[in-house]
């Protein structure tokens, strides 16, 4: 028998290396890091605290105003609010491909569009199809392009990394062009008074009018909220989990008993479903939908918000999304190089091999928080089953 | 697993005791498990089990059994086909033919998530963890294999997913200490030595809570001390009820452990038979312990 006590102790050469292989972590680590760890060192009740001031000034986002931030007057500054909201829930859905399963979706932007023609087609005067409250519309946009995204992923999740990227990068030019060629889809003239939510102010105007930025904004908040609290809850569970490790390692993953193909299409119809709420929210506020807005680039724009927040963290896709959306309202001069900054932004962060600016990890266990403070207050851990039967056997 | 365990409690006991086991070890490790030891049954049947790379035949009509409770070693001289074999029973290559069963079920022509919940875990030669998570949940996935939770049931945290969630963490805890990591429970697995990364992924594999667990080289690059501990791991994974399928090149440590051995050789079966035999086997000793020995460490 061994003299050593339950774990064996660490070569030093190895020990070494793990303590360089840490640091090189923690270098790449984005600049928020500190941050997070200082975060997941707070109590519960402080989390709580600080979250809601954080939530309280999101609200008050649109009414602030604050001189240095504003976009005014080259842009409305609520609106500004409200299409960063849109890019954040756009980026939080594209996450949960890209981010947590691994998955690269170029096409991004169809699910999105396709989530702005339901709401604009079944609300619209200009459009022949059935007609129900603009609300109603988000349920079933989510439907839709959920059910588009399984569509989708069928036929395409079993291929791999980039004929995945190619064909979702097909995919997201179709949707154009369909809305090109279909006539019932209208091309560019497109959909007019697309449906709001209800309600009038006391002048007797809408309170959702398109001119009118905050209302959108705090309905598009609260909408981001709910997401985040039931996309909280799929990380910290065994779908979490399978996505993660599908992302880390596939074949892995599958002889781990992880259903592989089946977890990778929820990822994709819930992605799709997130994209198509955010869709029919945009075309809501906008009150007009056509062709013209659903390109390429837009989708490389959703995908940049996830990367530049840190891929797999969905707070850090929400900080992403409002930074892609907000940078080219506030700095008109060099909005038309918007692509090009973002698209340098991305090459940068892949040369340094950074991860964004808020990569902490997924917590990907329920009850994690709790299990992982039992470990942390054990001195000297229980007997484990090698010392224990060495212990018998002396 | 009633219907597996044939033998009655004592035959049990006596079987446990001839393999030199303490009973209590082997229930506290794993309270919840039947003990399933009948030894001289056969729990898997490997046949004719061919596996081809374009020319090169990696694996030629191999047989072979494993019975139920026992260590079996698989050894071989590098490129022998060992893993290629792990890789066709686990479902990882399509062999070109046989067949293989696990509890008279058969296993080939199943996706290999179904494989392991039949009851098939293994470990890979060159370590495969999901690097970014920690230590403990790496062990969840391998319980999830058993988990019975939706996504809809995971997305509104319905109760079985908070029943799974709690049971999974004192599981996946319990697993980690008897592997002896679970101080390390928290770090990221990319992050942990070289050889918790082995017991982890032993961990991992038990998780799934296999009737087999095929072990591939796990004492690879581990010193004599090492190789000590993980002896006497195995030894309580096999008490604990798992047969045990065991690739390894450190012959003290598969003569030690190991209760019965198949020997490839260029992708043929060369022998199999009990240690002592394989040991003074002529055609064995030419092919293999002849060779100046795979010093892995
Ligand atoms: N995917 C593959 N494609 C082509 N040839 C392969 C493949 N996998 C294994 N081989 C070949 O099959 C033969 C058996 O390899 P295998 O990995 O099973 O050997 P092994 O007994 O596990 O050896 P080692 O002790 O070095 O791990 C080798 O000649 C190897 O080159
Ligand atoms: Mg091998």
């Amino acid at each position: 028998m061994s003299t050593t006590d339950g774990p064996t102790l660490v070569p030093d050469a190895q020990a070494a290396q793990d303590a360089v292989n840490r640091e090189s972590a923690s270098k790449k680590a984005g600049p928020f890091q500190r941050f997070g760890d200082r975060w997941n060192g707070l109590r519960r009740p402080q989390q709580w605290a600080f979250l809601l001031i954080v939530v309280a000034l999101a609200y008050a986002l649109p009414v602030l105003d604050i001189p240095i931030l504003t976009t005014e007057p080259g842009n409305d500054w609520p609106i500004t609010c409200f299409n960063m909201a849109i890019f954040a829930l756009a980026a939080v859905g594209l996450n949960v491909v890209v981010g947590y399963a691994g998955l690269l979706d170029l096409g991004y932007v169809a699910f999105f569009a396709v989530g702005s023609y339901v709401a604009a087609m079944l609300t619209s005067p200009d459009s022949p199809f059935l007609h129900i409250p603009y609300l109603w519309t988000v349920p079933v946009a989510m439907a839709v392009t959920m059910f588009f995204g399984v569509l989708l992923g069928v036929p395409t999740l079993r291929l791999r990394g980039d004929y995945l990227a190619i064909v979702t990068l097909g995919f997201g030019e179709i949707v154009r062009i369909l809305a090109t060629i279909i006539p019932a889809m209208k091309g560019q003239v497109g959909f007019q008074n697309v449906g709001r939510p209800p309600g009038t102010a006391a002048d007797g105007s809408p309170v959702f009018s398109n001119s009118n930025g905050t209302p959108w904004y705090w309905l598009a908040l609260t909408i981001i909220i709910i997401v985040l609290l039931l996309v909280g809850n799929l990380e910290r569970s065994r779908v979490g989990r399978a996505w993660v490790a599908i992302r880390e390692d596939e074949d892995a993953a599958e002889i781990m008993g992880v259903p592989v193909f089946k977890y990778k299409v929820w990822a994709f119809a819930i992605g799709a479903a997130v994209g198509g709420l955010s869709g029919a929210l945009f075309s809501g506020q906008i009150g007009f939908v056509n062709n013209q807005k659903f390109d390429v680039p837009t989708s490389i724009l959703f995908l940049a918000a996830v990367v530049l927040g840190g891929a797999g963290n969905k707070v850090g896709a929400i900080i992403g999304g409002a930074i892609v959306a907000y940078i080219p309202l506030r700095f008109t001069a060099i909005a038309d190089y918007k692509y090009l900054i973002f698209g340098l932004a991305l090459v940068v962060l892949m040369l340094w091999r950074a991860r964004g600016l808020l990569p902490a990890r997924q917590r990907l266990l329920a009850y994690g928080r709790t299990a992982y403070q039992r470990v942390a207050n054990r001195d000297s851990g229980p007997p484990t089953a090698v010392a224990a039967e060495e212990g018998d056997a002396k | 697993m009633t219907s597996e365990t044939p033998n009655s409690a004592s035959a049990q006991d006596l079987v446990l005791d001839e393999l030199g086991i303490d009973q209590e070890v082997a229930e506290g490790a794993a309270p919840e498990r039947d003990i399933a030891v009948g030894l001289g049954e056969n729990i898997m049947e490997i046949r004719n089990l061919t596996v081809k790379f374009g020319g090169l035949t990696a694996l030629d009509d191999v047989s072979f059994d494993i019975k139920r409770g026992e260590i079996l070693g698989l050894i071989g001289p590098n490129g022998a086909g060992k893993t290629t074999c792990f890789n066709a029973m686990t479902g990882v290559y399509k062999p070109t033919n046989g067949t293989v069963t696990l509890d008279g079920e058969s296993v080939l022509g199943r996706t290999r998530h179904r494989i392991t919940r039949l009851g098939l875990a293994r470990t890979f030669q060159n370590i495969r963890l999901f690097g970014e998570m920690t230590a403990l949940e790496n062990v969840v996935v391998g319980l999830d294999a058993r988990h019975k939770t939706s996504v809809i049931g995971a997305l509104l945290r319905l109760p079985r997913h908070g029943r799974e969630e709690r049971s999974a963490i004192d599981r996946a805890m319990a697993l980690l200490e008897f592997v002896g990591i679970a101080d390390d429970a928290a770090v990221l697995s990319r992050h942990l030595s070289y050889g918790n990364q082995r017991r982890l992924e032993i961990a991992r594999a038990l998780a799934t809570d296999p009737k087999v667990l095929c072990l591939d080289e796990p004492a690879a690059g581990f010193n004599p001390a090492e190789k000590e501990d993980l002896m006497t791991l195995i030894r309580a994974i096999r008490s604990d009820g798992y047969t045990v399928l065991l690739i390894e090149h450190d012959m003290k440590l598969v003569m030690g452990l190991t209760d019965r051995i198949v020997v490839l050789e260029f992708g043929k079966k060369l022998a199999d038979g009990l240690p002592a035999d394989i040991r003074n086997d002529p055609r064995v000793i030419a092919a293999y312990l002849g060779e100046p020995e795979d010093d892995a460490a």
